[in-house]
């Protein structure tokens, strides 16, 4: 291997694992918010990219009919259990957050459809149609086990990805699709040369992990989210309502994901099913991370994407094995240095 | 009407009762204290006050039952509990900590006249601002749990055990603060096993035991009872 080529194959590896950054950063983000791993986010980046693909080719996304039939089901929980605990009297504002906004949204982009949008507003729209899924599932399916061990919500979350999965193909149908590219210019960095895509996949994990660490450092909500991770008793003795943080911890994660869908897109083919790979990668990541660091996440993800991409040109058929199994002692050099993760979490 | 009721709250855990059949009132720009020896159920009953544990009876603030509300709901309506384990954000710096104290607030325009209130009353935590709560003494850490709860502007503070476990100076620190919150117009339910300091500092007291009010009485009066002496005043 010439230097050339390792310098390739080290910018496509940072550009891989700034994806993977995005994911991975979502998934610590809810995990240390609702002790929850989260592993459909992969899913979640797979359905922007076929949503958007469906906006560019003028087609009313599978993703209206998904958030529809989710937002029915979690006014449905909400309601019951308010109902049930003699809160009957936050029926409203439950309803106007769990089914109207959902649904505006979702009528929203149906009205948009046929004006043709320019591609910024067909992205925006795409993340706008992505952001309820994983809240509204949340309600559904996480917030009436909030209390279970990370064990049993892992296994849950585990499940979850395969219903999402099974839920991609009805909605989406079994067809791969590949997005328009975002730019076609080229760079010449360092003697390399650079693609924009690659560049703006890159530019983008960096300004997005930016706008995180300002949000958490610099605004109260940001900083309620940290207590609610730090220490929930504390949180809800200040007023601070864990259910809350964890909505809008659900919210930013799915736009991290989401914008990592929209970034892989264009160059790759997308399935209803492609997630979970990029999900498992990501979860890699945030595990070398210690599942509590944002910048040793960071740093994980970015590693699997290089050794991913040296892996491929090895032998792009073994990849995933070289990936995965390069990957297994770190993993257990990790568990070794933390292995008290999940008690920490849970005190 | 008093500011807070209990009325003939119990409190179960589980099968085993640890509070059982209180009633306390404590008056609008009072400080009311309860003293009692371990396990009386003394912190049971301020969290379940807070709503952080299901109780038997009935909970009234301003009138109202809070039977039912959430614990955030309590704090918005003035309640603050700092509880016997501090709960502070142990990772987050002391200004944060501070901040996050006044979440509850809708008005965030006297948020930073707040803040700097507290600074005066507590000049140590001015100086370790950037410091994270997890590093800080004892003391600190209790100054840091007061100030954070004062930063929500609450009617009623509960304090669960504020001495606990300090030198004697900050001790007597603790209680000067305490006692001029009065003067801020905010009432306070006072949780200690320092039996001499809180009722000097109270103006009415309860005595629990097992779970049950054996005694009642303006502080003045338990101060100079002979049976509390030799229980829980010592000498002297
Ligand atoms: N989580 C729990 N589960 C079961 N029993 C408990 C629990 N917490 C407290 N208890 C029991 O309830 C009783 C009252 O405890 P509590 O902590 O309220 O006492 P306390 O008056 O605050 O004591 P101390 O002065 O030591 O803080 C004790 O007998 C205790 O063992
Ligand atoms: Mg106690």
């Amino acid at each position: 291997m010439t230097s050339d080529i390792a310098a390739i194959l080290a910018i496509d590896g940072i550009a891989t694992g700034a994806i993977y950054v995005l994911v991975a950063v979502g998934t610590v983000l809810i995990f240390t918010v609702t002790r929850v791993m989260f592993i459909p986010f992969g899913d979640i980046a797979a359905f922007t990219a076929l949503t958007l693909a469906a906006l560019e080719t003028g087609h009313l996304p599978g993703t209206v009919g998904l958030v529809l039939v989710l937002a029915v089901l979690a006014s449905l929980a909400e309601c019951w259990s308010l109902g049930r605990s003699g809160r009957g009297r936050h029926i409203p504002k439950a309803l106007a957050f769990y089914l109207l906004l959902p649904v505006l949204v979702a009528l929203f982009v149906r009205l948009a459809l046929p004006l043709a949008p320019s591609m910024p507003v067909r992205i925006v729209l795409a993340l706008l149609l992505v952001m309820p899924i994983s809240p509204l599932l949340d309600r559904i399916v996480f917030r009436p086990i909030a209390d279970a061990s990370v064990l049993l919500l892992l296994i849950v979350s585990m499940a979850l990805h395969f219903a999402l999965v099974g839920l991609g193909l009805l909605f989406f149908g079994p067809e791969g699709v590949r997005t328009q590219p975002l730019t076609d210019s080229a760079f010449e960095v360092l003697g390399v040369h650079v693609n924009g895509q690659t560049l703006l996949i890159v530019i983008a994990s960096i300004v997005f992990s930016g706008l995180l660490y300002l949000f958490f450092g610099f605004t109260l909500t940001g900083k309620a989210l940290r207590a609610t991770a730090v220490n929930r008793t504390g949180a809800r003795l200040m007023g601070i309502r864990p259910a809350r943080s964890g909505t809008i911890a659900y919210l930013v994660g799915s736009l991290m994901a989401g914008v990592s869908g929209i970034l892989v897109a264009p160059v790759n083919t997308i399935f209803y099913d492609s997630g979970f790979l990029l999900g498992l990668k990501a979860f890699v990541g945030a595990i070398i991370g210690g599942l509590a660091s944002y910048p040793g996440t960071a740093i994980g993800a970015v590693f699997v994407g290089v050794l991913e991409s040296f892996a491929s040109f090895e032998s792009s058929a073994l990849k995933e094995v070289i990936v995965f199994s390069l990957l297994i002692p770190i993993l257990i050099w990790r568990s070794i240095v933390s292995p008290h993760i999940e008690e920490e979490v849970e005190e | 009407m008093a500011l807070l009721s209990l009325r003939n709250v119990s409190v179960s855990y589980d099968k085993v009762e640890a509070v059982r059949d209180v009633s306390l009132d404590v008056e609008a720009g009072q400080i009311v204290s309860v003293i009692g020896p371990n396990g009386a159920g003394k912190t049971t009953m301020m969290l379940a006050t807070m709503g952080l544990l299901p109780l038997a009876g009935e909970v009234i603030f301003e009138g109202s039952r809070l039977n039912g509300l959430e614990v955030e709901e309590r704090v918005e309506r003035g309640i603050c509990l700092v509880p016997e384990r501090r709960e502070l954000f142990a990772d987050m710096s002391v200004a944060d900590n501070l901040i996050l104290g006044s979440y509850s607030l809708k008005d965030r325009s006297g948020v930073d006249a707040a803040l700097q209130q507290v600074y005066q009353r507590f000049p140590r935590l001015l100086e370790r601002r950037r410091q994270k709560a997890g590093t800080l003494s004892g003391g600190e850490r209790q100054m840091l749990a007061l100030g954070r709860a004062l930063m929500a502007k609450p009617k009623l503070l509960i304090l669960d055990e504020p001495s606990l476990g300090l030198a004697p100076l900050i001790v007597r620190e603790i209680f000067r603060t305490i006692a001029s919150l009065r003067e801020l117009g905010v009432s306070v339910l006072l949780v200690e096993q320092n039996a001499r300091a809180a009722l000097e500092t109270a103006d009415y007291g309860y005595v629990l035991e097992t779970g049950e009010v054996i005694q009642e009485g303006s502080a003045s009066s338990l101060i100079h009872d002979p049976k509390l002496i030799a229980a829980y005043l010592g000498g002297h």
